[in-house]
């Protein structure tokens, strides 16, 4: 009877969503090139996002995201441009050094039990460091005024595709995959490990959760992530620059988004990745360039707004409005 | 000594003036209530450009410009506790520090949406004085004087008054102060009203030095939270110590190799020291 009610229950989750795949993928056909530009930023950042969302979900809120991103789009792209090393070596690099980074952080940080204010500035502190190292390199980096990537048309071995469908489903199919990597965060042994470190990291300690390792394998999964979307992020816009893609603002951006979208479920953070593409766009193409700002003054507020009233994001918001089927389906399993 | 190192220094220990100001309104804030506002150095950048307006747009005297920047941000200040903190001091600290993260935000946006993205000057030209071979800016010298000032006065006030003692002692222990027939939300909210106007005052010193544009708090505010936590979050002390330190550390890395390598050398240096000793240098 319990398999019954669950392959039911199964079968009922897994068709909308492969629905929604197949109209996911559908989606080139029907959209113009504006749209596309959108909908594959909106998969990209919401990717990201949803990387910084495995760490944030557990207390470890990171403001130093811009950190990772910074690296896993600028040292592909240094590498195409000054040595013609190919993306294809450039990106798992990138995401070595990523890795290797925030080993280098988080174990101190774990192993001193650097945690919240703190670590929250510790991280920014590494925010800071690469984009100030970043914008100092300017002779190789450019600076602030960033750097083109070197085109070279349609290229698979470039990375490089001039029409927006072929990255449209590279954006999907990455995208697809940090939902169903942080399915597996959320399903595995490492979340229940996780929580109980959220909630009290001696006890945790006491019953043998090994803590420093959980904590370092979600921060080093969370920045290998990230640093593949930043790398993803570049090759497809073929521009980087310091402010926007590193640094203390596009830090706060990504853990805004995830938790303006709702950090404790799995569409959360790209629900978040819609808000902060489309609004933006959405608002300068009503306000035209009269009110540079108009944008992101109502952006700030709606995210002073979401803290203090939706803490749990709107997907959160939506959830806990959808009547109770799951625990309906529980009770007869639990009495029986 | 090198000549030019000395200059080096000096200004050094001028910039460390203003930012150990700077880091005792964060510090006076996160000790009492317990929140880090992110946005401090937006509340600062909202004082400048109010004594931008007043003074280049209605030719206020710079003196009642400031005097009014003071109390303006003060009152920004106490705003910011009323409308966004005070609603969320039960949940996650997180949370608040991202209540203020989006504060920021929108106060960046406000600014340019107010007046555009150009570097605004006042225009004040103050003289530099000639040591020799050393070239001091007048400001930075007023600057620090102010500065040193203001920190004298959060001192006596905090040791000699009522008020400052009530303050330190919810720092020390939150619980009791009720008990002690102290209204806590009273002090929270006059903290944060003394916080807004050491920004301001800040902001008067930082505005003789520097043009204003509204995405001059990154040049400032990640430091400033840099230095609160190397010397230790909520100490007023520390803060003021590790404020001179820091600023040594971005003189005579400028000095030796660039500006900006200087302050990746403080970050980096933030970071290391955050390992050897994660309380903060004279955390209490």
């Amino acid at each position: 009877m319990k398999d019954g009610a669950m392959s039911t229950s199964m079968t009922a989750r897994v068709v909308p969503l492969l629905l929604a795949l197949v109209a996911l993928a559908l989606v080139p056909l029907v959209m113009r090139d504006y749209f596309l530009h959108i909908a594959i930023q909106i998969l990209l950042w919401g990717f990201i996002y949803t990387s910084w969302s495995l760490m944030g979900k557990f207390g470890l809120v990171s403001l130093g995201h811009g950190a990772f991103l910074g690296i896993g789009a600028y040292i592909p792209a240094l590498l195409w441009n000054y040595q013609a090393v190919t993306p294809w070596l450039g990106i798992p690099l990138a995401v070595l050094l990523a890795m290797l980074l925030a080993l280098v952080i988080g174990y101190p940080c774990f192993r001193l039990r650097v945690i919240g204010h703190y670590f929250a500035l510790v991280t920014l502190a590494l925010s800071q460091v690469v984009l100030l190292t970043i914008v100092a390199a300017r002779d190789i980096t450019g600076g602030s005024l960033g750097m083109t990537l070197r085109t070279v048309g349609h290229s698979w071995y470039a990375l490089q595709f001039p029409e927006k469908t072929v990255f449209y489903a590279i954006a999907l199919v990455v995208w697809g995959a940090g939902i169903v990597v942080w399915h597996w965060v959320d399903r595995g042994m490492g979340r229940a490990a996780l929580e109980a470190i959220a909630e009290d990291e001696g006890a945790a300690a006491a019953i043998g959760i090994n803590v420093m390792r959980e904590k370092l394998r979600v921060t080093v999964t969370s920045a290998a992530l990230t640093a593949f979307g930043g790398a993803l992020l570049a090759q497809y816009l073929l521009y980087v620059n310091p402010d926007s893609l590193s640094g203390i603002a596009v830090s706060l951006q990504i853990v805004f988004a995830a938790i303006a979208g709702g950090m404790y479920s799995a569409l959360g953070p790209t629900v978040g990745g819609l808000f902060t593409i489309a609004l933006p766009e959405i608002l300068r193409i009503w306000f035209g360039t009269n009110f540079v700002g108009a944008a992101n003054t109502i952006y700030g507020a709606l995210l002073v707004v979401f803290i203090v009233f939706m803490p749990r994001g709107i997907v959160g918001l939506i959830e806990s409005r959808l009547p109770r089927r799951a625990a309906a389906a529980a009770k007869p399993a639990a009495s029986g | 000594m090198d000549i030019y190192l000395l200059e080096a220094i000096i200004n050094g220990i001028l910039l460390g003036g203003v930012l150990a100001l700077l880091a005792l309104g964060l510090n006076l804030v996160f000790g009492v209530v317990d929140v880090v506002w992110i946005c401090y150095a937006e509340l600062v950048m909202s004082g400048m450009y109010a004594i931008y307006w007043l003074n280049v747009f209605y030719g206020w005297p710079i003196l009642l410009a400031c005097l009014v920047a003071i109390i303006g941000v003060a009152g920004l200040g106490l705003l910011l506790h009323l409308v966004i903190i005070a609603p969320i001091l039960g949940s996650a600290p997180i949370n608040q520090l991202l209540a203020t993260g989006g504060m920021l935000f929108f106060l960046q946006s406000l600014a340019t949406l107010l007046f555009g993205t150009d570097f605004r000057n006042i225009g004040l030209r103050l003289p530099i004085i000639e040591l020799g071979d050393i070239f001091i800016s007048f400001s930075r010298l007023l600057a620090f004087g102010a500065a040193l000032l203001g920190a004298i006065l959060l001192y006596l006030f905090l040791a000699k008054t009522y008020l400052g003692v009530a303050i330190r002692a919810i720092a020390q222990d939150r619980e009791i102060m009720g008990l002690m027939g102290v209204d806590q939300r009273r002090i929270y909210l006059i903290t944060s009203a003394i916080g807004g106007a050491l920004a301001g005052l800040a902001a008067c010193l930082l505005v003789l030095q520097y043009d204003v544009h509204p995405f001059i708090g990154l040049s400032f505010g990640p430091i400033t939270f840099m230095i609160c936590v190397l010397g230790g979050l909520g100490n007023m002390i520390g803060g003021f110590v590790a404020a001179f330190i820091m600023s040594q550390i971005i003189a005579i890395g400028g000095f030796f190799f660039s500006i900006e390598i200087s302050y990746v050398l403080a970050f980096v240096l933030f970071i290391v020291l955050m390992f050897i000793r994660p309380q903060g240098i004279l955390a209490r």
